[in-house]
């Protein structure tokens, strides 16, 4: 039996923003919002251990009242309780708000095993929530999880990827991971689970829900980074263009490679001036 | 800079009252409060079970600017050798402690890191902090959080730069927790101003926009940086440069993480490594012309990179995926034929140092990144090329 938390958020579902050179304001087309892909496999991963293991799976999000749409298909995929942390004083929260509304959210929930996370957001794009709540929790972390083996009395067995290694672990309970794509294929999403979940609760839980500390700790007053500004990425001036036959160009392309060194120089000189 | 109680933590058990040599911890009402006796000496943090004390180094309005000194970057190790990153990190931390004038320092955690030490130092490092333990043979987030710690608190950076690598990425932002700081990822431009704030520049939304983000009133100012984004260390050695170690206690080696089986892989070349990188993109009609580009890198010595979507048509593996989702590259040469130039793409490319485009469409957007743009049927010239290059090599060969 264990107890899964996973931490999931509404997210826009085209990143196709273009910025007004002139005004500098963001243009994005539609408001179409959804889970973050990487939560959907976070949560595919707590539903799988659920199913080997026993035990519950309470998904969490903090966001604006609309963000209740991604605790309705997460209980469409097989998650059993959904909270939602919503307050006006958690808005403009960074990275370091943000793990720490969520931590709290999660202390409040009592004996937990095991927090997933996304491994990032499509929106944020950090991937620093997911260890910032473990080191608020003090539990041990792996980031990028690319397999979930099993839960036994050493803790959660884990492989995880770092590039040059393939690393098998195990990490003691409580423990938090994060997961990348590779981890599993996320379930589609039940008609029959959304008719019988279509009248279940979210919980609502505000900043006095979660905390006792004021408001210093939340939002945009508890973020240390500041936003100074946004602007379209600049491009670099120095061009040129080279147009002419297909063998013009190939001539012109092989002699400056061979000038440039790119290419062993031969003994014979080079041809095309004869 | 003062120690603060987290009341929701604090369960008034009163460990601390029991190590603080000041009296200046009181139990009310249940719950630590921190009179003005307190000498800021920090002994009461690890006494606390519940994690409830904190050092509030850099708060509004009341802390010095001045306290925060140097600039720190984490070194990382790779399979028991320096990581190239390590290098580009002190590249920029140079750059800035010049613009500071401060002192550059660089902690190195790993089994055997000593042995690095000497060799730091030659690339414009003021001191190198050293964790050199058996326990550390492997990245496990407590004991490396640890360690970097140690050497943050006795230094008291302003600025702390990690990479943006999967330790870097795991590291950075526990130690953010840690100092209640701001940690700004993937940044691609830093620079200081006058007063010391650290001006971070990453991408956002995909690479769309540019985000400037500053950390005003919280030290140190942490950012990640993404390997092969900075400019790698000169050599120089400066007067003074000295190895500091990071003497780290059993409880502090300590970690719920077991290592039970490491796997290396066969290192395959790799797109971040080369000195030359041919990349294509959609361009290419059929799986089969892929053969043009490793005929031409295997011409130039070079590695072959794509785009996102010959990944996602099984084309080509996704370590050979250019760009915000894929990997950064700054190779010496990048020939990039069939490909349009999305900034998504250009993020991962624009560091390179030459870049030579070759797109029929002259309005292509990665003639805007390229020094040299071809403007030309691709399937026309790359063979050409190709043939025209084997027959110098050919030549060359008989001599
Ligand atoms: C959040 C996000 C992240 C992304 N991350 C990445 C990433 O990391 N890397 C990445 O590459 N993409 C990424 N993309 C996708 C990116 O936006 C582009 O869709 C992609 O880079 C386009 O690939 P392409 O240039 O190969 O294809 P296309 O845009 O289709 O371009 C093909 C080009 O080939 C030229 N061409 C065709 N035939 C010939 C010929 N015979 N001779 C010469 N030229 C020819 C055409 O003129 C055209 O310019 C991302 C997208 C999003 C939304
Ligand atoms: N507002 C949020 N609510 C719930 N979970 C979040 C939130 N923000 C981030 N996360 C979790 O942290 C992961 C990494 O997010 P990020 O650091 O923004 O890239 C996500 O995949 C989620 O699992």
């Amino acid at each position: 039996m264990v107890h899964i938390v996973v931490c999931i958020k509404q997210v826009p579902e085209s990143r196709d923003v273009e910025m007004d050179p002139v005004t500098g304001s963001l243009l994005r087309e539609g408001a179409a919002s959804v889970m973050n892909p990487f939560d959907l496999y976070g949560l595919e991963a707590a539903i799988a251990l659920k199913e080997h293991h026993g035990g519950t799976v309470t998904v969490i999000t903090m966001g604006p009242p609309q963000a209740e749409d991604v605790i309705r298909e997460a209980y469409m995929m097989g998650a059993d309780r959904g909270i939602m942390l919503s307050d006006r004083e958690f808005a403009g929260a960074d990275t370091l708000a943000t793990s720490y509304t969520l931590s709290q959210g999660i202390r409040r929930l009592g004996d937990v095993d095991l927090i997933i996370c996304g491994l990032q957001t499509t929106d944020g794009d950090t991937a620093q929530v997911g260890p910032g709540i473990a080191e608020l929790l003090g539990l041990p972390h792996e980031a990028a999880v690319q397999t979930v083996h099993k839960v036994d009395e050493a803790g959660l067995w884990v492989q995880r990827d770092m590039g040059d290694m393939v690393m098998e672990l195990s990490l003691k309970l409580p423990c938090l991971i994060t997961v990348t794509r590779q981890v599993n294929q996320p379930r589609l999403l039940s008609f029959r689970r959304k008719m019988a979940t279509k009248d279940w609760p979210v919980e609502v839980w505000n900043r006095a829900d979660i905390s006792a500390d004021g408001p210093d700790y939340f939002g945009l007053d508890g973020s240390p980074t500041q936003v100074e500004r946004m602007f379209p990425p600049e491009p670099h001036d120095q061009h040129e263009r080279w147009e002419g036959t297909s063998r013009d160009l190939s001539e012109r392309l092989q002699k400056w490679l061979l000038d440039e060194k790119f290419v062993e120089q031969g003994a014979a000189p080079w041809k095309s001036e004869s | 800079m003062e120690i603060r109680v987290l009341k929701d933590r604090c369960t008034g058990c009163g460990l601390c009252l029991t190590v603080c040599p000041f009296a200046a911890m009181e139990l009310s009402n249940g719950s630590i409060e921190i009179n003005e006796a307190c000498r800021l000496c920090r002994l009461c943090l690890p006494a606390c079970p519940e994690d409830a004390l904190y050092f509030a180094g850099a708060e509004q309005g009341q802390w010095n600017r001045e306290a925060f000194q140097g600039v720190m970057v984490v070194g990382e190790m790779l399979q028991g050798a320096l990581h190239p990153v390590t290098l580009e990190l002190m590249g920029k931390g140079r750059e800035l402690a010049d613009q500071l004038g401060q002192e550059l320092h660089v902690v190195l955690v790993g089994c055997n890191s000593g042995q690095y030490g000497q060799h730091v130092l030659q690339f414009g490092a003021d001191a190198v902090w050293i964790a050199d333990a058996p326990e550390l043979e492997y990245f496990r987030v407590e004991p490396y959080a640890n360690a970097v710690e140690y050497a943050v608190n006795k230094v008291q950076p302003n600025i702390l730069l990690l990479a943006a690598t999967n330790t870097g990425r795991s590291l950075g932002p526990r130690l953010a927790v840690r100092f209640r700081t701001g940690l700004t990822a993937d940044c691609t431009y830093l620079h200081v101003k006058a007063n010391g704030d650290l001006v971070q520049i990453r991408p956002a939304f995909g690479g769309n926009v540019m985000a400037q983000i500053i950390t005003p009133r919280h030290r140190p100012q942490m950012a990640t940086v993404r390997y092969k984004m900075m400019e790698p260390a000169a050599a120089q050695r400066r007067p003074g440069a000295r190895i500091e170690r990071i003497p780290l206690a059993d409880a502090q080696l300590r970690s719920g993480i077991t290592v039970h089986s490491v796997k290396t892989r066969q290192q395959q070349p790799s797109i971040s490594e080369a000195e030359v990188v041919v990349a294509v993109g959609r361009g290419l009609k059929a799986q089969k012309d892929m053969q043009l580009a490793y005929d031409l890198a295997e011409l130039l010595n070079g590695q072959v990179g794509v785009t996102r979507p010959l990944v996602e048509m099984g084309w080509a593996d996704h370590t050979q995926q250019i760009g915000l989702s894929g990997r950064s590259i700054r190779p010496k040469l990048l020939i990039c034929f069939g490909i349009s130039g999305a900034v998504q793409f250009n993020a991962g490319a624009a560091s390179s140092g030459w870049i030579v485009a070759i797109n029929e469409d002259p309005e292509a957007a990665v003639f805007q990144m390229a020094h040299y743009g071809l403007v030309g049927d691709l399937y026309e010239i790359v063979p050409d090329v190709i043939q025209g290059l084997r027959e110098r090599r050919a030549q060359h060969a008989v001599f």
